[in-house]
Parts: C-alpha cells; sequence; structure tokens
C-alpha cells in the first residue's frame, strides 16, 4: 500500500483491513491521530483523506492506498500556525488536548467546504468530536473567528470572553 | 492502553476485487466470508477481537459506489456512501441525516447499513425502515447467481448473499419521524418512514423496533385514521428493550412517530 502522509510517501505492508490509526502510529510513528476509543465513539483519530476528515480507526488502510493523508503534523508548524490553530491557541480552545487534533482537522476540513461562523452549523460538522474536558463553547468560538477570518494576537488569550455566548456568556 | 494491531496477527484472507463480477465470483456462496463496506462496523469488532473472520471481502475498489435515476427508477450501489443520500426526498434523506456523523457517514455505506448484524447493545440498519417503505427491491448475488427481490425478502437472508444495489421508484410524497438522538453516534432508536407511490399506494415502516427494519401493514390499513393506525403499528412489531430504549417507551412513542409520519405525508398530498 502506499500512503501519503503529510505529503511523505510510504510504502507500507500488512493487512489492508488493519486501521489506518495503527499504520499511522505503530508503523509509521505519526502520533498525531490519538488513539482514544479505537471504535469511531471519539474522534480524537480524525485525519484528512484526500482533504476529507475520517475517523482512522475504522478506516481500513486498504482504503487509504494511494491516498493523500494529513494529520495534524500536517497543519502548520508551531512557527507558522495555520489560522485554526491561532484560534485554538486564542481562544484556549485546547484544555488537556487530547480531542484537538481530531477538532482541528474536522474543522479546518469545515471551513475549506465553505463553513460559516454559524455555531449550530458548526456544532453539526463537529458533532462526532467528543472533548471530555467539555470546552465545546471555546472550540466553537475558535472555530467561528477562523470562518470570519479573525487575525490572533497570541501574546493574549481570549479567556472569558465568549463571542457566542451573546446571552449571558461570562466577560 | 495500546490496542494491538489487527495487522500484527492478521489471519484473515482478505479479497479486494476490482469488478462486481469478481466481486460476485470471490463472494461465492458466502462461507466463511465477512463483507467489508466502509468497514465502520467490521474494523472495530476486529480490533476489539468480537470478530475474526477467516475472509473478508473489501468491496471498496468493486465499482458498487453511485446513485443512478433511470426516469423515476433510482438504483443505489451497495457501497455508496450514507452520505451521499442526506440531500435526497423524504424518506430517504432526512433518515439518512439521522445515522452517526459527518465522517462516519461518509465512510459507512448504504449496504453496510442494511445488512449489518444485530448490534450488541441496539438494533443497527436505520436505512432499513426508509427503504422498506419506499418498496425497494435488493439486487444480490449468491452462489454466482444474480437476483432482484423485494428488500424484505432479501434482508431475511442477508448474511447469506451480497448485496449488490438496491432500487425503488421515486415516490409521489415520503416522510420520517424519529426519536432524537441522545448523542450522534447513537443509533437509530426509533423512526418511522412513509411513502406515498404514485399509484397511491401507502407504505409505513419502523426501524429500531425489532430485530430489523418492519413494514407496518395494520398501520397503513387504518392510515385514514392517524391515531388508529398508530395504535394499530404495535400489532404489526414487538418493541423490545435496549441500551437506547426501553420496550414501554418504544410502545408509547411509536404511534407518535406513526402520527407524525402520516401528517407529514397528508401536508405534502
Amino acid at each position: 500500500m502506499n500512503l501519503t502522509v503529510n505529503g511523505v510517501a510510504h510504502e507500507v505492508s500488512g493487512s489492508e483491513l488493519a486501521p489506518l490509526l495503527d499504520v499511522l502510529r505503530e508503523e509509521l510513528g505519526s502520533m498525531g491521530a490519538k488513539a482514544g476509543c479505537h471504535q469511531g465513539g471519539c474522534g480524537s483519530c480524525t485525519v484528512l483523506v484526500d482533504g476529507e476528515p475520517r475517523r482512522s480507526c475504522l478506516l481500513p488502510a486498504g482504503y487509504a492506498d494511494g491516498t493523500q493523508i494529513t494529520t495534524v503534523e500536517g497543519l502548520g508548524a508551531p512557527e507558522d500556525l495555520m489560522p485554526i490553530q491561532q484560534a485554538f491557541v486564542h481562544y484556549y480552545a485546547a484544555q488537556c488536548g487530547f480531542c484537538t487534533s481530531g477538532m482541528m482537522l474536522a474543522a479546518q476540513a469545515y471551513l475549506d467546504r465553505g463553513g460559516t461562523d454559524d455555531p449550530e452549523a458548526i456544532q453539526h460538522a463537529l458533532a462526532g468530536h467528543v472533548c471530555r474536558c467539555t470546552g465545546y463553547s471555546k472550540i466553537i468560538d475558535a472555530v467561528a473567528a477562523t470562518a470570519r477570518g479573525d487575525s490572533f494576537d497570541l501574546t493574549t488569550t481570549a479567556v472569558g470572553k465568549h463571542t457566542t455566548m451573546a446571552n449571558g456568556g461570562p466577560e | 492502553m495500546a490496542v494491538a494491531s489487527v495487522a500484527s496477527d492478521a489471519a484473515t484472507e482478505i479479497l479486494m476485487p476490482g469488478s462486481e463480477d469478481e466481486a460476485i465470483a470471490a463472494f461465492g456462496d458466502g462461507t466463511e466470508v465477512v463483507v467489508v463496506g466502509g468497514g465502520t462496523i467490521v474494523v472495530p469488532d476486529m480490533t476489539y477481537r468480537r470478530l475474526r473472520p477467516a475472509k473478508a471481502l473489501m468491496l471498496g475498489n468493486a465499482g458498487l459506489s453511485g446513485i443512478e435515476t433511470d426516469g423515476s427508477r433510482v438504483t443505489i450501489g451497495a457501497m455508496t456512501p450514507v452520505q451521499a443520500l442526506v440531500d435526497l426526498k423524504a424518506p430517504l434523506g432526512p433518515c439518512a441525516s439521522n445515522v452517526a456523523d459527518l465522517e462516519i457517514r461518509s465512510q459507512g455505506t448504504v449496504g453496510g447499513n442494511l445488512c449489518a448484524g444485530e448490534g450488541y447493545e441496539a438494533p443497527r440498519g436505520d436505512l432499513q425502515g426508509a427503504f422498506l417503505a419506499l418498496g425497494a427491491t435488493a439486487r444480490s448475488a449468491a452462489e454466482g447467481d444474480v437476483t432482484e427481490e423485494p428488500l424484505e425478502d432479501f434482508l431475511a437472508k442477508r448474511r447469506e448473499r451480497l448485496l449488490l444495489s438496491v432500487s425503488f421508484d421515486e415516490p409521489a410524497a415520503g416522510a420520517f419521524a424519529g426519536l432524537d438522538r441522545p448523542h450522534t453516534h447513537d443509533y437509530t432508536a426509533l423512526a418511522v418512514s412513509g411513502a406515498r407511490a404514485h399509484d397511491g399506494t401507502l407504505r409505513l415502516a419502523a426501524t429500531g423496533a425489532g430485530s430489523w427494519g418492519a413494514r407496518l401493514p395494520s398501520a397503513e390499513a387504518a392510515a385514514g385514521d392517524p391515531a388508529a393506525a398508530g395504535e394499530a403499528a404495535l400489532q404489526d412489531v414487538t418493541p423490545h428493550d435496549d441500551a437506547l430504549a426501553s420496550a414501554w417507551y418504544r410502545t408509547k412513542v411509536l404511534p407518535v412517530l406513526v402520527r407524525r409520519v402520516l401528517a407529514e405525508l397528508k401536508e405534502s398530498a
């Protein structure tokens, strides 16, 4: 199987039915996709396959043969963060961080589809992603701000300022 | 908490046919073959060792995906992703939207959803009711023999045959009503689909009121009186207890969903 991960081509042997997640983490040492529930229920292993979000724990590696796979490492490098990453920093949208790579990749795919800052649409797009720190409102704020094209000063954060909680959110 | 890779102890023979004919040949009589559509059910079942198939028939390259329309006849390939149905008219569109989340709908297939075995904690087969309400037929193969038959007949033997496609005539009107899911990853706890064909035939079917989707003929016969039809539906199925809902709850809600579907069908008449 030929898997291109973040632009680097890999020749992979093994079962076509092995979950892509296992191939990424155990054979290729790519740790950005997190192994949470290993049965599609948490979203933390989400990667982009030819730009579309997929659960890598459910996707047989053979079905990813010949595709372009993007993990969180394929977004911006630390010194050159993409807007969605900057927004996650600015809005403090990552707490423990375990769901963050899946959240950001699904959010990036949503933005690439032309997604807007409508909180309901964002919720719908991220519905399969579980944040057990329950930091959902900040995550939705971060995605909405990115959709609006906001720019972020990463020396400060927006902690406490809930832009989507117009009705009584804490200031 | 590492879960060992299935790749490391793969005793499963992988079959990856490149066409429908090759898929039919590879399936053979189906003995010891586990069919893999998108993989959303089989892959985690293997990860957790609930399933260790001798042979896995992976259909991803078999060319069985796509929606074709010929006049009013719609044919949906077994490997079509569930997500491809969400913009179709009711009952199919809203029923498909009610399946899992975007990522899983995009990977899970119509064939996998229709043919899934019963779940461990809840019935699977969210789409069964919608296709039954549409009077769909199933084209399937076993031992090289390809037949097309009513979906109801196929569902009873869905483990013994390889589903290739489902077809139906566009209805004059359609409707769908389901219980809201507590979480997007829940299977359909209970849903009712309805469709009126151009010749006036009304079909109603439920998902989540038994081991698999079921037509509601008593409710159909009483459709002129929605309240009576709702109660009559309880003669057609035996609601069960599972992790998603109790039999009692299903018994209370099924008549409501039948009434909603009939009201929606009446509005669109």
